[in-house]
């Protein structure tokens, strides 16, 4: 075993000897997202590198410390790119904890989510143990589907040590394309568009303005281009960097997201809204309270969570039945609940 | 982990068949319950036919809240429940258990809905696959999803196996399409998981459920997500004088950047076989072909066509055909498509292997297939998903000539070893069922087998749902790998051997 995993497997088996929590961290980037961070840092980022990566297996393969960045930059010269596009928040950002938080960025909508991309995850265990679940190949309906488990809980279920992501190929060519119309009118526009044969990569609608990009071959692009018109946005890489990363200022204030029917007319809420994902992804900018998001949620077919601005309440509500199964499932794989107790939810 | 003790089902020592069936009988229309053997027997396999079991009953549930009904007294009387789609599994998901009840969803085949502005078809679980296209196709949607047998197999058994298909590479397995579930547990508890975003609150339970084989619970309704249907597609098919050439230019295609809709190898046996039976004009001295079909805008077909051609010149292809109309296309196709029957035409039976390796290690595994066929004595052709690198080798045998079953199964178990060997897996699409069982045992070891069946008992504490597929006990493992060692170490220290 290698020295720093067996240094990470010892300090697992001392908290579970203890009953101490820990607290499974890469570069801290996303620590707003949470109900409570309780335990001691259990820090991975310096348990890093890239172990394989071979652009024709579309696969890459690295240690949970590996600064998202480096990855990045690894791919960007095979001509390959992590297509759910994740957001870092924060140059520290890790593999790890891109893969622990799930979230995916612009292209969700037309290429999937981070977990889509999850091909294997190597994890250790509330016991220290060291186990593997998932591959690194493409297909594999091997065992319960652990590896896409891990994506999205938070470090509450086992410590990443490695994951494995397919990737794939960086388009030829991508427009940024804007259009100056109301909310109601974006999301009907984003919905016909998307039952269309176009290649739409992102959407994103705020303050009055529908931002689009057409991602794919030279040719394919400005056919697509000549068909739906507007007008062309020069520093579209920028702007897709600021939706991703949240530094647009619809972001600013306690945020919520609401995942939701993506046909849902506009939302009648308090504050702020920025429109991504052609309709099916909401952020709202507001002191709204609570009850409030997460009902608007509930009655649009989705979900609402508290992304930024943690005041102590829940960072989302779950109904009885999932919560109990959220608590069988953690008791399953965490069964001293050592690994980030609260960090979701105040009943695991 | 959870310490699963429970690694059997704890089916009562003294079922009382006659009080279950009495019970089941109040809870079902008087035709939904088959308990006669002759009705019983054509529910005995699914698709993988050696192995056979005829059930205790069979329950046809006309509605949810019957199967709700039917699972609540089976996890009271400690029954076990196999849940049964159209029985096109080809790793014996569905094969029933002797002191269980079948599960059949088949009359669940309603589609509830379609949105087409939303893009999303809410079905039940006994729609079959294409019925969903073509109910989707006057919007100009379709389901993207396309296991072979999709004009039989059913939507809630793709969930329950997470089915690929030739076109998986571009567009996923059935879990990448998924956007919500309705399920119901071993105790008749129904649960929502998904919803109708992108993603839902917590753990990703529609990961978790989906390819769980009938093990977490059952499927009542499935929202699936409807795509555009592409303007244009062609296939490029091209010949190739070694398999090794073929995928060395399935890998160059793949690095130059393109990602086809579908990228299928056939080798030269499985290419004699075809032609044989659809004549679907392959080119019979090639040792392998591709099928590479590209689909998308007029433009977007015409850049990756002419991409993929050079490709294929460069990596010595020796012939190189582009379909030139939709009837052409299809006919490229059909030979791969009708693959498995052609093969079952030249000897009356053949096993179906479904690993998936690195695309890098194909040479290798193939060598080594071809290697094994010399050993065995058996024949087997190869079709290959190349694109993902998902192989299936169909290993011909005559069931009633000698021992020919038994050494075709013996070198089904070897194939699956060579793809974990490669760092591949033992099942891409089909699933492990009652077939790959024991080589779950070496494709993981004990911690990993136990996380599993602590998740298992997180949801089905008796073992109740499915039991003996798809995840094997501890114990299994100890007896089939008591001679065998993984990763350098002998697996299993810890369980006594007998």
């Amino acid at each position: 075993m290698d020295p720093s995993i067996s240094e990470l497997s010892e300090r697992i088996r001392e908290a579970a000897a203890q009953k101490r929590a820990l607290r499974i961290r890469g570069g801290g980037t996303k620590d707003f997202y949470a109900f409570k961070l309780e335990g001691e840092p259990l820090d991975v980022s310096s348990y890093r590198g890239v172990v394989d990566y071979e652009p024709s297996e579309l696969v890459m393969t690295a240690r949970a410390g590996t600064p998202l960045s480096e990855i990045e930059e690894a791919l960007a010269a095979g001509g390959q790119m992590l297509a759910c596009e994740p957001p870092h928040f924060g140059p520290n950002a890790t593999l790890g904890g891109c893969v622990a938080t799930g979230f995916s960025g612009p292209r969700r909508a037309s290429a999937g989510s981070l977990r889509d991309f999850v091909l294997g995850t190597r994890v250790l265990n509330s016991a220290g143990e060291d186990l593997r679940f998932g591959g690194q190949v493409m297909k594999n309906v091997a065992g319960f589907d652990l590896s896409r488990l891990m994506a999205g809980s938070f470090g509450t279920l086992g410590v990443i040590l490695e994951a494995s992501l397919k990737v794939l190929p960086r388009p030829e060519e991508e427009v940024t394309l804007r259009f100056e119309m109301e909310e109601a009118r974006a999301i009907e526009t984003m919905n016909r568009w998307a039952a269309l044969p176009l290649p739409v990569s992102a959407t994103c609608h705020v303050a009055g303005v529908l931002t689009l990009r057409l991602s794919g071959s030279s040719l394919g692009v400005t056919a697509a281009r000549n068909k739906i018109g507007g007008e062309l946005v020069q520093e579209g890489v920028a702007f897709w960097r600021a939706v991703r990363e949240q530094t647009l200022e619809s972001f600013r204030g306690p945020l919520w997201r609401l995942s939701i029917k993506s046909t849902t007319s506009p939302l009648a809420l308090p504050g702020r809204q920025t429109i991504e994902w052609n309709g099916s992804l909401r952020w709202v900018a507001t002191d709204a309270p609570a009850q409030q998001m997460f009902e608007a949620a509930r009655r649009a077919g989705g979900h609402a969570t508290r992304f930024r601005g943690n005041n102590g309440t829940p960072v989302m509500r779950l109904d009885p039945a999932l919560l109990a199964l959220h608590k069988r499932l953690k008791i399953a794989l965490d069964p001293l609940g050592i690994f980030g107790p609260q960090r979701l939810h105040p009943e695991f | 982990m959870g310490k699963p003790e429970i690694l059997r089902p704890s089916v009562q020592p003294a079922l009382d068949k006659a009080d279950l069936l009495r019970r089941l009988s109040a809870a079902l229309p008087p035709d939904c319950l088959l308990h006669e053997r002759e009705d019983l027997v054509p529910y005995e396999c699914d698709g993988l036919s050696a192995h056979t079991q005829v059930p205790l009953f069979v329950a046809l549930p006309e509605n949810e809240q019957q199967v709700c009904e039917v699972l609540r007294i089976c996890s009271q009387a400690r029954v076990p429940v196999v849940a049964r789609g159209a029985g096109t599994g080809l790793s014996g998901g569905a094969m029933p258990h002797e002191q269980g009840v079948t599960l059949a969803l088949s009359k669940l085949k309603s589609i509830l809905d379609i949105d087409p502005v939303a893009r999303t078809a809410r079905v039940q679980p006994g729609v079959r696959n294409l019925a969903i296209s073509e109910a989707a196709s006057v919007y100009g949607l379709y389901y993207a999803p396309d296991p072979s047998s999709q004009i039989a197999c059913s939507i809630g058994g793709n969930v329950a196996e997470n089915s690929g298909g030739v076109h998986c590479l571009k567009y996923g397995l059935t879990g990448h399409n998924l956007l919500k579930l309705r399920v119901v547990t071993i105790d008749g508890e129904v649960l929502e998981v998904g919803s109708e975003g992108l993603d839902a609150p917590g753990y990703d339970l529609l990961a978790l459920i989906t390819g769980s084989e009938g093990l977490l619970g059952v499927v009542t309704e499935v929202t699936v997500k409807l795509l555009p249907k592409p303007v244009k597609a062609q296939v490029l098919l091209a010949a190739f004088d070694s398999v090794v050439k073929a995928g060395d230019a399935v890998a160059q295609i793949i690095a130059a950047g393109c990602i086809p809709a579908g990228l299928e190898m056939m080798d030269k046996l499985a290419v004699a076989a075809v032609e044989q039976f659809v004549h679907a004009g392959y080119p019979l001295d090639a040792e392998a072909i591709l099928l590479c079909e590209c689909d998308g805008t007029e433009e977007e077909v015409a850049v990756e066509i002419e991409r993929v051609s050079q490709v294929m010149r460069g990596g010595g292809a020796t012939d190189i055909r582009l379909s030139r109309d939709d009837a052409e296309r299809l006919k490229f196709w059909s030979g791969r498509k009708a693959a498995f029957p052609a093969v079952g035409r030249i000897l009356p039976d053949y096993y179906c292997m479904d690993g998936t390796i690195p695309k890098k290690k194909l040479g290798e595994v193939l060598a080594g297939i071809t290697a094994l066929s010399k050993q065995f004595e058996l024949t087997c052709p190869n079709v290959f998903h190349a694109g993902d690198g998902n192989l299936h080798p169909l290993i011909m045998f005559d069931a009633n000539e000698g021992d020919q079953a038994q050494r075709a199964e013996a070198f089904g178990a070897r194939i699956l070893e060579l793809c974990i060997a490669a760092g591949g897996t033992i099942t891409g699409e089909h699933g492990v069922g009652i077939e790959k069982i024991d080589q779950m045992c070496l494709q993981f070891g004990t911690g990993e087998l136990a996380s599993f069946l602590a998740v298992k008992h997180a949801l089905d504490p008796h073992a109740l749902l499915n039991p003996g597929k798809a995840v094997p006990t501890l114990h299994r493992c100890a007896e089939f790998g008591s001679m065998r060692v993984h990763r350098g170490q002998e697996k299993f220290p810890e369980i006594p051997r007998f």
